[in-house]
């Protein structure tokens, strides 16, 4: 493969890659904090992409949609917590399957009601529009390279508020024992609703991210949410660690299985089964330790 | 409800489903052999998610891999014999669940309901991306299945009054498989790995075996409904295999109340019902059929079944012991 291609493709991993994590990271730590497992977490993705289509064109401007769109996921999510999630902490994983999975159609029409079946795209905002060029004929845009490097950041600050911030460790602190924290003073239903309200706007902000790299279509949700499960899988669940490693890696798989049609020319099996590869990953670590890459050991 | 009651209503039931050919419309006999068809499909689900504890959201797997095979293995210009293609589709299906079951069933809890729901996807995407049989398209299956013997034909799938009664008779054999299963030894084992699978193996029983067994059999009913709804339609696509049959069956079962035999039956006909009920007075009917979910899921923790009077002196199966699952430490938070 030729240095410049392999650099790009590398670069489509790693950016694919840390998008995944986004929206991994959120649905992660829903479920190792909260405990919920959150079937409707793609489609808060999908809600954020049709957020950014649609409030940039009100607003005519890409930073001001991203701003607003950010806002308006959180109260969504706070308003979630409180109307339907906050119910189901005390019950079976059946109930918040059952209730989540409602969730997903009920959006999915509403999006079908408010913004139509249609898939639409988002101009990359005038200042990041160039791109770097790295041979006479090949550039890579400058728009991809930003989206990393926000990932990253807001990978590092999660990182850093969970660790080393007080609020933090209350977090921690309720993960562990609900009822230990509660006695000592902390809100645990408001701690709740934030940790849910942040984790699907981490899911929709992603969705606003991606909306100018990829298009903007109804099916986008459930399609980054199987991949989301496969990297919780593989990452272990609530680990966040977990997800960043299993993102990178399923983001390089995926990525470089796509091209190896490129290498190999003339044996056209390959790329048709790189949809597969993630999956037959994910089989391997399951056989090799189910509890995932950074999970709590089972038993 | 006293046990006399409960008997005439079922036979009334079962006499109406005997009786509807005869006189319903032709839409509506198809349309009752596709819930009976997902009767089978739920019932098989709710072994696992009912009785043994395993929540599987990619049972679609089998239910889709045995159309597939009775659609690969149909020549184009012939009938397929009932029989012999019956025993392949069901012993694929069986077969594919014991290699899934194999590596999922080591997982529990959370892991088992995403690790599920992978392996679906990935026979998905297998069906869905290479020529296979058909790609995104899929494939037809020109005529249907029928039974021969020495040139006498009982039985001719593509007769829809013929189908309904070969359907109805694999529904009920379901219905009374499960129920004699249950009532077995190895029903009570399941029954008590849901229970607290930890204290099962403390008494010795190799609950993976148990377990994997299960899973084969979850698998070879739903590749028996499969097989029946790929001979209904006549096509078969990647979508039989994807994650949204595998959620709508897995809602019949909440729905319907799972762990008990009628909650599936209960719950395919209402969802479907439901369903097509709402189809008739919006085009964006999966916003009610949502929010119907969403207030089962709230306010009916036991389903549809939960709103029958109980049956007096019965037994309903006893809850999961909180805590004592043992099937992931990931997921038995300590303050569970």
């Amino acid at each position: 493969m030729d240095p410049h291609i392999f650099l790009i493709q590398l670069l489509n991993g790693v950016q694919y890659g840390l998008l995944l994590f986004l929206v991994a990271s959120g649905l992660t730590l829903i479920f190792g904090i909260m405990g919920v497992i959150n079937l409707a977490h793609g489609s808060f993705y999908m809600l954020g992409a049709y957020l950014a289509w649609s409030l940039t064109a009100q607003l005519g401007n890409f930073w001001l949609a991203l701003l607003s769109g950010f806002v308006l996921s959180v109260v969504l999510g706070m308003l979630l917590e409180w109307l339907f999630i906050r119910h189901l902490y005390r019950r079976d994983h059946l109930q918040q399957v059952l209730l989540t999975y409602g969730l997903i159609l009920i959006f999915s029409e509403l999006r079908s009601i408010v913004w139509g079946d249609d898939v639409h795209s988002v101009a990359v905002p005038a200042l990041l529009a160039g791109s770097i060029p790295l041979t006479e004929t090949l550039a890579y845009p400058v728009y991809r390279i930003w989206l990393s490097i926000i990932c990253v950041v807001l990978a590092a600050g999660m990182y850093y508020l969970i660790q080393h911030t007080r609020l933090g460790m209350m977090i921690r602190a309720g993960a562990s024992n609900r009822e230990m924290t509660q006695s000592l003073g902390i809100d645990i239903g408001l701690l709740y609703r934030l940790v849910f309200a942040f984790g699907i706007a981490l899911a929709a902000f992603a969705g606003m991210l991606a909306a100018p790299v990829s298009s903007v279509y109804p099916g986008m949700g459930n399609q980054v949410l199987i991949i989301c499960f496969v990297v919780v899988v593989i990452g272990g669940i609530g680990s966040v660690k977990g997800a960043m490693a299993a993102a990178l890696l399923i983001g390089l798989v995926d990525t470089f299985g796509k091209v190896v049609e490129f290498e190999i020319g003339g044996f056209r099996v390959l790329p048709e089964l790189a949809g597969m590869s993630v999956f037959v990953m994910m089989a391997i670590v399951l056989l090799w330790r189910p509890e995932g890459l950074f999970g709590a050991r089972l038993r | 409800m006293s046990t006399r009651v409960r008997s005439i209503a079922l036979l009334v039931g079962l006499a109406l489903l005997l009786v509807f050919p005869l006189v319903g419309d032709r839409f509506y006999v198809q349309f009752f052999s596709k819930i009976l068809i997902m009767t089978i499909f739920a019932g098989s689900l709710n072994l696992l998610v009912g009785y043994t504890g395993l929540i599987s959201l990619g049972h679609a797997a089998f239910f889709g891999i045995a159309g597939y095979i009775l659609a690969l293995y149909s020549p184009d210009t012939a009938a397929a014999g009932l029989l012999t293609s019956l025993l392949l589709s069901v012993g694929g299906a069986a077969l594919l669940a014991l290699l899934i079951g194999s590596l999922v069933v080591r997982t529990g809890g959370i892991f088992f309901i995403m690790a599920t729901l992978a392996f679906a996807e990935m026979l998905f995407y297998l069906f869905h991306d290479t020529a296979i049989a058909g790609g995104s398209d899929g494939i037809y299956i020109y005529q249907r299945p029928t039974l021969m013997i020495a040139g006498w034909q009982p039985l001719d799938l593509a007769n829809i009054v013929h189908f309904y009664y070969l359907v109805l008779f694999f529904s009920l054999a379901a219905i009374v498989s499960i129920h004699t299963l249950l009532r077995s030894p190895f029903g009570k084992v399941i029954v008590g790995i849901r229970v607290n699978e930890q204290r099962m193996r403390a008494l010795g029983f190799h609950t993976y075996r148990y377990k994997l067994v299960c899973f084969v059999i979850a698998g070879a009913l739903a590749g028996l409904a499969g097989y029946l709804a790929a001979s209904q339609f006549g096509v078969v696509n990647p979508e039989m295999l994807g994650w949204h049959l595998s959620g709508s069956v897995l809602m019949m079962v909440i729905l319907g109340g799972m762990g008990t035999l009628v909650g599936p039956v209960l719950g395919a006909f209402s969802l479907m019902m439901l369903e097509e009920g709402f189809q008739s007075i919006t085009k964006h009917w999966q916003l009610l059929t949502g929010a119907v979910i969403v207030l089962v899921a709230l306010y009916l923790p036991r389903g549809f079944a939960g709103l029958l009077p109980k049956r007096t002196g019965n037994k309903t199966l006893p809850p999961r012991s909180k805590g004592g699952t043992g099937s992931s430490a990931a997921v038995d938070r300590p303050y569970v």
